[in-house]
C-alpha cells in the first residue's frame, strides 16, 4: 500500500492493514510479500503461483500416455 | 477457480495421490519426516495421511521452535520477569514449561509479562517507555533470527535487550538422518527456514545419507508434490534435492538475511528440548552485542532445566518417533488448555495439532 523507510503498510485482505518491516526485500508498492512475525522476508508474484500450477499439471499429464 | 484455491483442488490432489500409489513399492513401509509445524498442521487438517498409501508414512520432526525451547532458558525468561523487568514474547512462548512453572505463571505472580507478534513491537514499547527495562525472548528457527539481527544491528532501543534462544534446523535434521531406530526414507525440508536459508544447506542429506530432500509449501497440495516427489527419487533410486516451493524460496536463499544472521550471531553448540546439545545448532549474540544479550545485561545465571514432566513423552514425539496418542499423558494429563509436555502448546506442536484434528492413523 506504501513504503516509508523500512517500513510498509501491508494489505493482508479482507481491509486488514498492518505495519510490516521490510528491510529484508526489495519490495515495490503494489507487490505481493511473504510475511513472517511482522517481517516481509521473500517478494512474491502471482506469476510465479501460476507457473507451479502449470508445473503440477506437467507432471500429472507426463504419465497420462 | 482463484490461483489460491487451485492450491487445494481436490480433483489435482486425487489425482497426485494416484501417481503416488502407482510409484510406491509396496515391500517396505516408506518413512518421511517433515520439520516443520506447519507441515504437520496441514497434513493433519486436511487428512492427508488418508490420502497416501497405508506404507508412507509421513512423521513430524522437530520443526516446532516452541516444542524444542529447554526448559533452562525459559527459566532464564522467568528470573529476568521476576527481577522487575518487562519481558516480551511471542504468544506460544508464554506457556511453555519451565522447570517449575511458566512465564504464564509468572505473570500471574504479578510479572510483567507481553505478548506480542513481532520483534518490531517489541521495540515500539521499548521506544515508548524509555525509562523501563525491557527483554524480548527470541524464539524462533533462521525464519526469525533474522527480524532479531536487524533490531540488534540497529541498536533500536537502548533499554532493549535479547533473551536469544534462535536454533538453526539443519543440523537437528542431520541428528535425526544418522538415527538408525528412525531408519529415515527422505526429509520435506521447511518452507519458511528455507526462504531465508536457500536449498543449498540440505544438500548432505541426499549426499551423504542417500535421502531424497524436497523443500515443501504449506497449502496441501505442495505437501502432496513433495511426497510425489520423494517417492519418485525413491523409484528411480536417485537421491537429490529439490525445491517444490519454488515460488516462495530461491535456491540461494534471501541473501540479505543470512548476512544479517552472519553478521549479528555466531554458530553455537546448543540445546534442544527433548533432543540434547546438538553441534553447531544455536545462534548466540557475537561478543560486540553482549551489551543486547539479556543473559549478559542482566547477569542470568543459565541453569540447566529440568525438560521433561514426569510420564511425558515429548521427547518421542519431537523426532517422531512415537505418535502422539502413544503417550500416556495425551488428552488425558495433557491437553491445549492445560499442557504438561512443549509440543502441546504451540499451535505448530505435534501433540497440539494430534488433539485439534483427527489423523486416521
Amino acid at each position: 500500500m506504501s513504503i516509508i523507510g523500512d517500513k510498509a503498510q501491508v494489505d493482508f485482505g479482507e481491509k486488514v492493514l498492518r505495519e510490516v518491516n521490510v528491510t529484508l526485500v526489495d519490495a515495490k508498492v503494489g507487490e505481493y510479500v511473504l510475511v513472517h512475525a511482522g517481517y516481509a522476508i521473500q517478494t512474491m508474484s502471482e506469476k510465479d503461483a501460476l507457473e507451479t500450477l502449470s508445473l503440477w499439471n506437467e507432471v500429472l499429464e507426463a504419465g497420462r500416455e | 477457480m482463484e490461483t489460491s484455491q487451485s492450491f487445494r483442488d481436490p480433483e489435482l490432489a486425487r489425482r497426485v495421490a494416484e501417481k503416488i500409489k502407482s510409484l510406491t513399492p509396496n515391500t517396505r513401509t516408506i518413512k518421511i519426516c517433515h520439520v516443520c509445524g506447519t507441515h504437520e498442521w496441514t497434513i493433519s487438517h486436511f487428512g492427508m495421511r488418508s490420502l497416501l498409501p497405508k506404507n508412507i508414512e509421513v512423521i513430524a520432526g522437530p520443526g516446532c521452535p516452541v516444542c524444542i525451547l529447554p526448559a533452562s532458558e525459559v527459566d532464564a525468561a522467568i528470573k529476568i520477569a521476576k527481577k522487575g523487568i518487562t519481558v516480551t514474547c511471542f504468544g506460544d512462548v508464554l506457556r511453555v514449561p519451565g522447570s517449575r512453572g511458566s512465564l504464564l505463571d509468572a505473570k500471574a505472580d504479578g510479572a510483567d509479562v507481553r505478548i506480542i507478534y513481532s520483534t518490531s513491537d517489541a521495540v515500539k514499547m521499548a521506544q515508548e517507555e524509555p525509562a523501563k527495562e525491557f527483554v524480548f525472548f527470541a524464539v524462533g528457527f533462521e525464519t526469525t533470527a533474522p527480524s532479531t539481527a536487524i533490531e540488534v544491528e540497529r541498536k533500536s532501543a537502548e533499554n532493549l535487550s535479547f533473551l536469544v534462544s534462535h536454533r538453526i534446523v539443519p543440523p537437528a535434521m542431520e541428528l535425526l538422518a544418522k538415527m538408525d531406530d528412525l531408519a529415515l526414507d527422505g526429509f520435506i525440508a521447511p518452507g519458511h527456514v528455507s526462504t531465508i536459508i536457500g536449498v543449498e544447506p540440505y544438500a548432505i542429506f541426499p549426499a551423504k545419507y542417500g535421502l531424497p530432500t524436497v523443500v515443501a509449501g504449506f497449502e496441501p497440495l505442495d505437501l502432496l508434490f513433495a511426497v510425489y516427489m520423494i517417492i519418485k527419487q525413491i523409484s528411480e533410486s536417485k537421491p537429490r534435492l529439490e525445491n517444490e516451493y519454488s515460488r516462495g524460496v530461491q535456491w540461494a536463499g534471501n541473501i540479505k538475511a543470512q548476512r544479517l544472521i552472519s553478521t549479528a550471531f555466531d554458530v553455537k553448540d546448543g540445546k534442544w528440548r527433548g533432543l540434547g546439545i546438538i553441534p553447531k545448532s544455536t545462534l548466540a549474540l557475537k561478543q560486540i552485542y553482549a551489551h543486547y544479550d539479556a543473559i549478559h545485561r542482566h547477569n542470568i545465571n543459565l541453569e540447566d532445566g529440568v525438560d521433561s514432566q514426569p510420564g511425558c513423552l515429548c521427547h518421542l514425539v519431537v523426532v517422531g518417533k512415537i505418535k502422539p496418542n502413544a503417550c500416556p499423558l495425551f488428552l488425558k494429563a495433557c491437553t491445549p488448555q492445560n499442557p504438561v509436555g512443549a509440543c502441546m502448546v504451540s499451535i505448530e506442536g505435534t501433540c497440539r495439532v494430534w488433539a485439534k484434528t483427527i489423523n486416521l492413523v
